[in-house]
């Protein structure tokens, strides 16, 4: 390995959690005041959290290490002792060289200046020197594609508009360790694609980078090695790859699953409630949540229930985006099945749904009609919400045509 | 490619330690402590409908209800100067520290986002932040050189003594932000006691009268409220003559080195804590 650059030492985190009137936590004076009256000695008590404990690691110089981690497992605040922001309340690092943490775009950017000034400005604040940001400016403001409104007050300008100007800022820092939390999910599926080339570019201009991430896609994309860590401890460290697979297989033994309380949307009159959703399974899921991995059948399992005999019954299904567009839909005779006759009771159905979806977020509608009348039985336009990850089963990435809504696949054959 | 850390000298972080170098630090960011200063500036003057001349404006309306309340109604003397004139003296002077002091001490909860999102030390905050109370004090000087010529009145030699005024209520200003903005960190009961401070300071600060209508026997004490220095420092720049015996001008200007030394000190011992409970 070559030299280290980031030598982390046991190092450990506890935060005071605010609540008890009196004592640490004590949030105004007067509380303070009143509680150290009270009884003296009790002041110093109040609920405390290791958000990090026992961190040992190193980083190489030049080497990319992703950090991933469920909420809440400390990630943030690791990269928040390293840059300093908030100091450790045990163990010790060593780190070589000028860090620039990046852990939010846009930090101290000001709503009534101009782009310009607050280029300038964020600059400065990201550690930039007035002299290298004038040397780099145009370059800051062409990468931003926000020329012509360089001088509009940002208040004025759109949010895609913003986080571009923000992250072109960030983006074009110069320090030897760069410290990135979770930066990269901003704006339309065009920037991002050229913030994570930017990041690429970054990456191989030979500096050290810690990079956060919970896009797993994006942590195998660009980092060899990647470290894992749960409730504030590491858990692993190792090539990248690896190390994400480990992470999305961990808890797979609980199916996650929907259980669907609250009313059903019903437009007909005519058998209204005779039908009801009870529950929506996922069997395939990755990392225990309600994910499949990218082109991976989606296989569900519904259970419902049918307060009398019913005949000619149609299931279907629709796919919709976040924004509420339809994407497709099925139904069980779409194939020349012929409609269901249920007897009274709870009944299962299962359903396996070819995944062309691109990795993203997806809504599934799920619902069942009369063939004769034509009428809804049911229909829960909100049965599930469904993650498609962008790592396929074996955790390799899929960066690729973010552009496009779907995803097919074609046969090809050349012939003269 | 190898890149250019090897050189780079190494730093070590100790836990138990706090970190070092305080001074090279801030001179480190001297760059961010100016561009903080120079956004509170531009913000404050974009926003405002009058800008300039808002700052202008109220000092005019402090000397004229002044004028009224204390001269005409309570009768204060000024000492052969007129009056409208010693008061706006001493309104430039205490302006100047009540600015600084409103604006150091909203200054952190203000950059939240700042504080819990970057390194940077932290002291760069309330310290460009006097640049508020620094960018209305020129407007207020344009306002009392055109009420000098009013009044058929000019500047003596002891203006020079002006520059040493302003960064005397500087200091006090910076003193006190130091103490109300950490303390506000963590109490936010601070900021709503900061008003009813202020405004005590206001009456026992010889601002709509002057010092020399204190009774001899609370003297000292009233001396030790280190805006007494600043402001009859003040007076006595802009109107050449006031109430200034050396050894209470001192003892002003010490109780002011102390809130300063000590609020520095404070500080210094929250500020690692700043970006965890703000
Ligand atoms: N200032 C604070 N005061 C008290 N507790 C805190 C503070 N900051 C973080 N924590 C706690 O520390 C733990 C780790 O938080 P951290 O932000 O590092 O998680 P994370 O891994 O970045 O999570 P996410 O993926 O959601 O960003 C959490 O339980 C959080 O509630
Ligand atoms: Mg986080």
């Amino acid at each position: 390995m070559s030299v280290p650059v980031i030598t982390a030492d046991r190092l450990g985190k506890r935060y005071t959690l605010g609540g008890t009137p009196g004592g640490i936590g004590a949030r105004t004076l007067r509380d303070a005041i009143g509680a150290a009256i009270r009884a003296p000695r009790r002041a110093g008590e109040a609920r405390e959290l290791w958000a990090l404990r026992d961190v040992s690691f190193t980083v190489g110089a030049g080497e990319i290490l992703g950090v991933i981690g469920r909420n809440g497992a400390g990630k943030s605040t690791l990269l928040k002792l390293l840059s300093r922001i908030t100091r450790p309340t045990e163990g010790r690092m060593r780190i070589r060289g000028r860090i620039a943490s990046l852990l939010e775009v846009g930090t101290g950017f000001h709503m009534e200046l101009t782009g310009r000034e607050n280029v300038y400005l964020n600059g400065a604040v990201l550690g930039m020197r007035r002299a290298e940001i004038a040397r780099k400016f145009d370059e800051i403001v062409a990468f931003a594609e926000v020329e012509r409104f360089i001088d509009t007050p940002v208040k004025r300008y759109s949010t895609g508009m913003f986080l571009r100007l923000a992250f072109a800022v960030a983006a074009h820092l110069e320090a030897d360790i760069l410290l990135v939390d979770e930066v990269l999910a901003v704006g339309d599926a065009e920037f991002q694609k050229k913030c994570l080339g930017k990041m690429d570019e970054v990456v191989h201009a030979g500096r050290t980078v810690l990079f956060v991430s919970h896009t797993m896609g994006a942590i195998t994309g660009l980092c060899p090695t990647a470290l894992l860590l749960e409730h504030g401890g590491v858990v692993m460290q190792g090539a990248a790859v690896d190390v994400v697979h480990a992470y999305l297989n961990a808890n797979r033994s609980a199916p996650p699953s929907i259980d669907i309380a609250r009313a059903q949307h019903l437009d007909a009159h005519h058998g209204a409630g005779i039908v009801r959703l009870e529950r929506v399974e996922l069997e395939n899921p990755f990392g225990g949540s309600f994910a499949v991995p990218w082109k991976e059948p989606i296989r569900l399992t519904l259970r419902y229930q049918v307060e009398q005999d019913m005949t000619n019954v149609v299931f279907g299904l629709r796919v919709d985006s976040t924004t509420g567009v339809p994407l497709f839909g099925a139904h069980h005779t779409d194939d020349g099945a012929q409609p269901v006759t249920i007897a009274r009771g709870t009944h299962h159905l299962n359903i396996i749904i070819e995944n062309t979806l691109q990795a993203g977020r997806y809504v599934l509608a799920i619902g069942a009609h009369s063939a004769v009348s034509r009428d809804i039985l049911f229909l829960v336009p909100d049965a599930a919400t469904l993650d498609v990850l962008d790592v396929t089963a074996t955790g390799r990435p899929y960066l690729g045509k973010y552009g496009c809504q779907t995803n097919g696949s074609a046969a090809w054959e050349f012939s003269d | 490619m190898q890149p250019p850390i090897l050189e780079a000298q190494e730093r070590i972080y100790d836990a138990t330690r706090p970190f070092k170098g305080f001074v090279r630090e801030l001179w480190a960011y001297r760059e961010l402590a100016f561009f903080l200063a120079w956004r509170d500036v531009k913000v404050r003057y974009k926003q405002t409908l009058l800008g300039v001349g808002w700052a202008m404006l109220r000092p005019v309306v402090s000397m004229a209800i002044f004028t009224f309340v204390f001269h005409r109604m309570a009768g204060i003397a000024s000492g052969g100067i007129a009056y409208p004139l010693f008061a706006l003296a001493g309104i430039v002077g205490w302006n100047l520290v009540a600015e600084g002091v409103g604006a150091g001490s909203a200054s952190l909860l203000g950059n939240t986002n700042l504080v819990t999102k970057v390194y940077f030390p932290r002291i760069v905050i309330p310290l460009s932040a006097l640049a508020r109370g620094l960018a209305d004090v020129v407007p207020a000087l344009c306002v009392f050189a055109v009420a000098l010529a009013v009044y058929g009145a000019a500047p003596g030699w002891a203006l020079a003594v002006l520059p040493l005024a302003v960064l005397h209520a500087l200091a006090v200003a910076f003193g006190l932000s130091l103490w109300f903005s950490a303390l506000s960190v963590r109490y936010r009961d601070v900021a709503h006691a900061l008003p009813f401070v202020l405004q005590t300071l206001f009456w026992v600060s010889p601002v709509g009268y002057g010092a020399e209508s204190v009774p001899a026997a609370v003297a000292m004490l009233y001396w030790c409220n280190p805006l007494t220095g600043v402001i009859q420092l003040f007076r006595f720049a802009l109107l050449g003559s006031a109430h200034l015996p050396l050894e209470l001008y001192v003892l002003s200007a010490a109780c002011g080195l102390g809130i300063l030394l000590s609020g520095l000190w404070f500080f210094q011992t929250v500020e690692a804590d700043f970006a965890d409970v703000i």
